[in-house]
């Protein structure tokens, strides 16, 4: 099993944000998480990358056998963990290609791996931005700036790309792209399925799922998962929204 | 405090002693009136609202030698370094030219020999007011090396002017060096000043440099403190401007030193001049950088622009106090300031002064200062990537400094100085 997690919850501030979340996710396998505004799907995003302001107080998560909770969120990247912001974010002066370079030759000093040359970079890069169609000149521009929305979005899939993770994260990726858009990112995506990783796709559109196709979907209401099923699941929520989901869940804990 | 009068009174006592004969009267009462307005006033105080958050008492304690040894430096090669830098090299040894220099287009000679010459008389010190500037007057009063740069008319100078000055302080020294840079009509000159300290004992410079641009001249002059060791430094930096001049400063502070001030004033004396003042600051354990600069709007039709980056590290702390003046003829100036700071320590202490003054009613002018520290937003961004807390910083302050680095327009330098920041920042961090 890639992830493990079992009974997560987390607050912000005080205020209980995930109340017992159980998820496991195999390698090969895309994982859809659905559900209504404020239901907590970004902050299971962000307390799986390790963002500060997410306290955990309770639970576990395992990533490829190692406590993922325990490590640094620099150290979840190396391990094979991505996420892709769902408002990637720009830094003037720091150009791409640096900020690329960078990261790649962090995560291979983690694996005690040398620096990547700078003709096999070139490649590289050369050869993700074809597979990911996204065509943004990247030397001497800082990061994301100047970047329409859907530039952002495509860069974090580019980057998705270079650093070939075990899992990605998928954060409302589709949020405000426009068909064209969504339907690059989506080939981009499914370029780079395969049987060794794994995917967790947070959306709160069907549309998205009929690109890149879930093995199975999670709705996730008030800090838990509610109801797992089959792509049949988007399809049922698409046609009658949330309510349904949210009743019982609030009868139950009356 | 009483060492700190012993200086004063040996300075007098030297004063008294060296005046000469030799040099022309002109210079001779220049000098009289700088030492009567020293003496008056006395070193700066705390009390001084232009020294009001740089006490330099602390920094006049030791017992110095004012002039330091000679001949220990002949034999040194050293220079200071910068890597891939295509420059005309100069070198000056406790603050003696000690070879010709020959660069097609430029007359480059020692100060006292030049000050023979009468015509200097409307240079030297001819814009400085001695009596608000203490510093600048003992340096008038009491130089003895330093250099002219001088651009033959119309001449454009083919590569930079690396001066490195080189320093014995094998025992405590009070230096005063002083350069006069004159970019004749139409010339257009680049100078990059490095200094080097052999010697771990405490050194006092202070230095005075005056640069004319006259009409349609270009000069850039660039100043990089960023030598390690037990260093005190005030910079006294006069520029002048005629009518059409572009002139280009740019003043980078590294770790290293313990006290920098430098003052840098700027008359727009012609109309149609630009002014471009970069300042980068980044200090470490127990620094102090200072920087004062004033920019005077005396002419219509000139624009300026000052940016100052500040990225402040442990126990260390900032000064930057920008004053424009646009006078009552200076219509249609074009007047910017900014400051920016980063705070990358609780114990870090930024005070900031931007003041603007206008006296004229048809300008452009703004002014603003700035106080922050790393966007953890940004820092978790790279953070998620893989990179690491050391290089992420690093990174930003890169970032940061940005700005103010690529506007330098000599690429070793430039390379120069964004790899000593990534050293310097991850020296400060290691300490952590």
């Amino acid at each position: 099993m890639l992830l493990d997690i079992k009974n997560l919850q987390a607050s912000v501030e005080d205020k209980q944000i995930l109340k017992g979340i159980n998820l496991q996710v195999n390698p090969g396998e895309v994982h859809a998480i659905m559900g209504p505004n404020g239901s907590g799907k970004s902050s299971l995003a962000s307390v799986l990358a390790g963002r500060e302001n997410y306290e955990v107080t309770g639970g576990e998560v395992s990533f490829d056998g190692k406590d993922l909770l325990d490590m640094s969120p620099e150290d979840r990247a190396r391990e094979g963990l991505f996420l892709a912001f769902q408002y990637p974010i720009e830094i003037p002066g720091v150009s791409n290609i640096n900020f690329l370079r960078t990261a790649l030759n962090e995560i291979r000093a983690y694996h005690n791996e040398p620096p990547i040359e700078a003709k096999e970079f070139l490649k590289l890069t050369r050869e993700k931005q074809k597979l990911v169609e996204f065509d943004a000149k990247l030397t001497n521009r800082s990061l994301n700036e100047g970047f329409s929305g859907g530039e952002k979005k495509r860069n974090e899939i580019f980057q998705l790309a270079m650093l070939n993770p075990k899992l990605s994260i998928l954060d409302e990726t589709d949020s405000g792209l426009d068909i064209d858009a969504l339907r690059i990112v989506s080939n981009g995506v499914n370029k780079l399925r395969s049987d060794k990783n794994a995917f967790i796709v947070i959306t709160h559109y069907q549309r998205l799922l009929e690109y890149i196709v879930p093995d199975f979907v999670h709705v996730l209401y008030d800090g838990r998962i509610v109801k797992s099923g089959t792509k049949e699941l988007a399809l049922e929520l698409e046609e009658k929204g949330y309510d349904w989901i949210k009743e019982p869940v609030t009868t139950a804990s009356v | 405090m009483i060492t700190t009068t012993s200086l004063y009174d040996q300075l007098t006592s030297l004063y008294k002693e060296k005046r000469n004969d030799t040099e022309s009267p002109w210079l001779t009462a220049l000098r009289e009136d700088a030492f009567k307005a020293f003496a008056r006033n006395g070193f700066p105080t705390t009390k001084q609202e232009d020294w009001r958050f740089t006490n330099i008492a602390p920094f006049l304690k030791d017992d110095f030698l004012l002039s330091p040894g000679e001949a220990s430096l002949l034999s040194t090669k050293k220079t200071a370094n910068i890597p891939h830098l295509d420059a005309h090299e100069i070198v000056l040894k406790n603050g003696m030219l000690n070879e010709d220099v020959n660069i097609p287009g430029v007359t480059i000679s020692p100060l006292r020999t030049a000050l023979k010459n009468d015509r200097f008389k409307d240079y030297l010190s001819k814009h400085i007011s001695l009596n608000a500037q203490p510093m600048a007057a003992l340096n008038t009063a009491m130089f003895e090396h330093g250099i002219v740069i001088e651009a033959d008319k119309n001449s454009i100078v083919d590569k930079p002017i690396h001066i490195t000055h080189i320093y014995n302080a094998a025992e405590p020294v009070f230096v005063q060096p002083r350069l006069l840079i004159i970019a004749n009509k139409g010339s257009k000159l680049q100078v990059v000043e490095s200094l080097l300290i052999i010697g771990e004992s405490p050194i006092f410079i202070n230095s005075v440099t005056e640069c004319y641009v006259a009409e349609n001249a270009q000069a850039d002059h660039y100043i990089l403190q960023t030598t390690p060791g037990n260093v005190r430094w005030i910079n006294f930096y006069q520029a002048v401007q005629k009518a059409d001049s572009l002139f280009n400063n740019y003043t980078y502070t590294l770790p290293g030193g313990l006290l920098f001030r430098n003052n840098l004033h700027l008359d727009l004396n012609g109309t149609n001049t630009e002014s471009h003042l970069y300042g980068l600051y980044l200090t470490g354990p127990g620094q102090l950088t200072d920087n004062h600069t004033c920019v005077n709007h005396l002419n219509p039709h000139c624009f300026s622009n000052e940016l100052y980056k500040g990225v402040l590290m442990k126990d260390s702390r900032a000064v930057f106090n920008g004053k424009i003046f646009v006078q009552q003829d200076a219509q249609k100036t074009n007047a910017f300031q900014q400051n920016n700071n980063m705070l990358l320590s609780n114990n870090a202490i930024i005070d900031s002064k931007p003041q603007l003054e206008i006296f004229a009613d048809d300008v452009k002018c703004s002014h603003g200062s700035t106080v922050g520290n790393f966007n953890n937003e940004a820092l978790f961004y790279l953070k998620a990537r893989g990179i690491g807390e050391a290089a992420a910083r690093n990174l930003l302050v890169n970032a940061f400094a940005f700005d103010v680095t690529n506007k330098i327009q000599i690429p070793a330098v430039q390379e120069y100085v964004e790899k000593l920041i990534t050293k310097k920042m991850a020296e400060a961090y290691d300490q952590q």
